[in-house]
């Protein structure tokens, strides 16, 4: 009786019935979209993270830039005398030069560092590494000397944007740059080099010296390969292997070329100079405490902690997470109390005008709580149509979704380029995709290529939003949530109606 | 079959305080078919729900087979509409949305029976009141009367030992009124219910062999049998 009351009363009430269960479907087709869109976002997010800090950082220690300490940024300029280079019958005067300096917004400081939080409690891992910046000048310059007879050298000072002239005036000359991480092999397990994979060749090893392990993106675009040698600091380096991302195909490494800590500090001419230290802690929760003691014992280093980290991370990226942050919670919060509601209004009209066919039962020998449950009962079914609906029609958005292949771009530059180059990586994540037709299809415009992708650490990331178990029984459990609250609502107005009502009420 | 004494029932409509019963005393003895009279608002409806356990009374003891109903839990008087009263309303408070038959079988809900005997008692309930072929078509599909008989034959398949009817005949024509009457007349007379019958209509409680008037919560005996 229970089942066959059940379904006439839902099927006679049909309009009313499609209403609550559109209702309720909607909102949780929305919170299936919400919640899966967000852990998509959260994924795309530490896949970024991941491939800058390496798997398994939860703190990153570096110095602010033109903070106190030794390290300040050095000028990035190419000096040379009158005499450098050769000059040719041509009156002009071949000219190369190669500078390794600290990458844009670093600063270097003293490694010692590494020894102080290495010594702290709950730390488990350190690894320091020294982020380059390898700079070479090739070209053709008028002979000074062949032309004027000026005494002063000549000076080419390159901006910070790496845009400088093409030409001088009988000029040519070629700018390269490509960034470079100095890493230590022994300290594999923390660290920007935890989630590259070895393409070709082999990684660094404990006593390697002048040597250097690829991006193997990098590489590629450079028709380099394992043997082939790279010149940085002016010293040519034997390439003994290529590395890729672990995080994703096509995926760009943090650096473009990796070198063994020493080597990169002795080229850069930084000696026990590091830039970045990547901390390790023994459990989630030690890891603020950690970064307070870092905080402490290094008063002039900047403390990141993974959460800082991912708000750093900017580009569409930041956008779309703050987007599900805010708006899509918002809005699933909002639309599932509008199901609720509307679904607790129809089962409560719906006692109320049944008043006498409710107060019927209870005169005939229905107990209350069977009355209840029949209301009750009719409210969850309800939901549950709802729920089922809700799912399908979440499936198929969030499957939609996927299946457009949304590209989320994210850089955490914030954190690798520094304070006062800020808007600089902002502009390097618009660039990355751009710059090579949009910078004059000259040669520039590949090293814009080269130093958008290295500077910004840009990351595109396909928004994958997955459907977990958990989120298909939390969208089914509001959905009998829904409609079991509007049956306690229903069925306790009607739980409270007096036999009597039978008798009263009349039509 | 009831035992009332002293029954008195005032409840508050708004501000101001309604006293529906003064003081009734009588007593129905069993088999016994009774007609109650009285102007609208007299206080009928108040003394039927009183003699059903639908309602509590401010003072006073309602007594049925000797047990007072003023003094049962709510459980006990549940049990006891289920199993003892068996009522009929004015506007015959049929469950819109189920069968005939069905209807006859929600009063056996609570009693728990196998799916079978309960729609076996309930066909046999609606063959009593001539609706036997009637048992698929839902309320909207019968007429007043046939719908009336319907509430009857739910009313009458538990096998109750009382019957109390709230004007079962103000919604229909004449002509229908005397086949519902004579219906309820066969039933008592076959089954030897006892029956309290409310009703204005002086046709109908003139057919009575006992009638009583009760005006402003006053009870008066007209003729007794």
């Amino acid at each position: 009786m229970f089942f066959t009351y059940l379904r006439r009363e839902l099927r006679n009430r049909r309009k009313q019935t499609i209403v609550v269960a559109i209702g309720l479907s909607v909102a949780i087709a929305l919170v299936i979209v919400v919640s899966s869109v967000s852990t998509g976002v959260k994924n795309a997010q530490s896949e970024v993270l991941e491939s800058v800090y390496g798997v398994g950082t939860d703190i990153t220690v570096t110095q602010p830039a033109g903070g106190p300490g030794e390290g300040a940024a050095p000028a990035r300029r190419f000096d040379f005398g009158e005499e450098d280079g050769e000059a040719s019958e041509d009156g002009t005067r071949s000219l190369a030069q190669d500078r390794l300096s600290t990458a844009m917004g670093s600063t270097s400081f003293d490694a010692a560092a590494l020894e102080t939080v290495s010594g702290l409690d709950h730390v488990s891992g350190v690894a320091a590494t020294l982020d380059l910046q390898n700079m070479s000048f090739s070209g053709e310059m008028p002979d000074m000397e062949a032309l004027q007879e000026g005494d002063g050298p000549a000076t080419l000072q390159m901006g910070p944007d790496g845009a400088g002239e093409g030409s001088a005036g009988g000029s040519s000359f070629e700018i390269e740059q490509f960034t470079v991480t100095g890493v230590d092999p022994d300290a594999a397990a923390v660290g920007p080099l935890t989630t590259a994979e070895v393409a070709d060749g082999r990684t660094l090893a404990a006593d390697d010296e002048n040597v250097a392990v690829l991006d193997a993106t990098y590489a590629e675009q450079q028709g380099l390969a394992v043997g082939d040698t790279i010149t940085a600091g002016g010293k040519d380096l034997e390439i003994v292997g290529t590395v890729a991302s672990s995080t994703g195909d096509g995926v760009a490494t943090a650096s473009d070329a990796y070198l063994p800590l020493a080597t990169a500090q002795t080229l850069a001419d930084l000696a026990d100079q590091v830039t970045d230290v990547y901390v390790q802690v023994d459990s989630a929760e030690n890891v603020d405490a950690v970064a307070a003691a870092v905080e402490d014992e290094l008063p002039d280093a900047s403390v990141s902690t993974q959460s800082d980290l991912a708000e750093g991370v900017t580009g569409s990226l930041s956008t779309a997470s703050n987007l599900i942050g805010t708006l899509g919670t918002w809005l699933s919060a909002i639309v599932l109390a509008a199901a609720f509601g509307l679904a607790i209004l129809f089962t409560v009209s719906g006692v109320n005008r049944r008043t006498r066919e409710l107060g019927t039962l209870k005169a005939i020998g229905w107990s209350k709580g069977r009355v209840v449950g029949q209301v009750a009962g009719e409210s969850v079914v309800q939901g549950l149509i709802g729920g089922a609906a809700g799912l399908a029609l979440g499936a198929l958005a969030v499957w939609a979704v996927n299946l457009s292949g949304i590209t989320l771009s994210g850089a955490s530059g914030g954190f690798t380029m520094g304070g006062g180059t800020g808007p600089m990586s902002a502009g390097a994540v618009q660039g990355g995709d751009t710059a090579p037709e949009g910078a004059g299809g000259s040669a520039f415009g590949e090293r814009a290529d080269t130093l958008a992708g290295a500077a910004g650490n840009a990351v595109d990331v396909v928004l994958q939003a997955p459907v977990s178990l958990w989120i298909v029984l939390a969208a089914v459990g509001l959905a009998v949530l829904g409609g079991l609250l509007a049956g306690v609502v229903g069925g306790q107005r009607a739980a409270r109606l007096r036999p009597a009502e039978a008798l009263r009420s009349l039509a | 079959m009831y035992q009332i004494d002293d029954l008195t029932k005032t409840y508050r409509q708004g501000k101001r305080v309604v006293r529906a019963l003064r003081g009734v005393s009588l007593t129905i003895g069993d088999g016994e078919l009774v007609a109650v009279q009285g102007p609208t608002g007299g206080g009928k409806s108040t003394l039927l729900q009183m003699l059903g356990g639908l309602d509590r009374p401010t003072s006073g003891t309602v007594k049925l087979d000797g047990t007072d109903l003023a003094g049962m839990s709510d459980a006990q008087l549940t049990a006891a509409r289920a199993e003892t009263i068996g009522f009929v309303f004015q506007n015959f408070n049929l469950i819109p949305t189920l069968t005939a038959l069905e209807n006859v079988e929600t009063a056996l809900v609570p009693a728990r029976l196998a799916r079978q005997s309960r729609t076996a008692r309930a066909l046999a309930a609606l063959d009593s009141v001539g609706l036997g072929d009637r048992g698929d078509h839902l309320p909207g599909e019968l007429s007043g009367g046939q719908q009336q008989r319907v509430a009857i034959a739910r009313a009458l398949v538990k096998n109750p030992k009382v019957l109390l009817a709230d004007e079962p005949t103000g919604n229909l024509d004449e002509e229908t009124r005397d086949e519902i009457v004579d219906l309820i007349e066969g039933l008592w007379k076959e089954q030897g219910l006892t029956i309290v019958l409310v009703t204005h209509d002086s046709v109908v409680a003139r057919r009575t062999p006992r009638r009583l008037r009760i005006a402003k919560g006053a009870m008066k005996e007209l003729s007794a049998a």
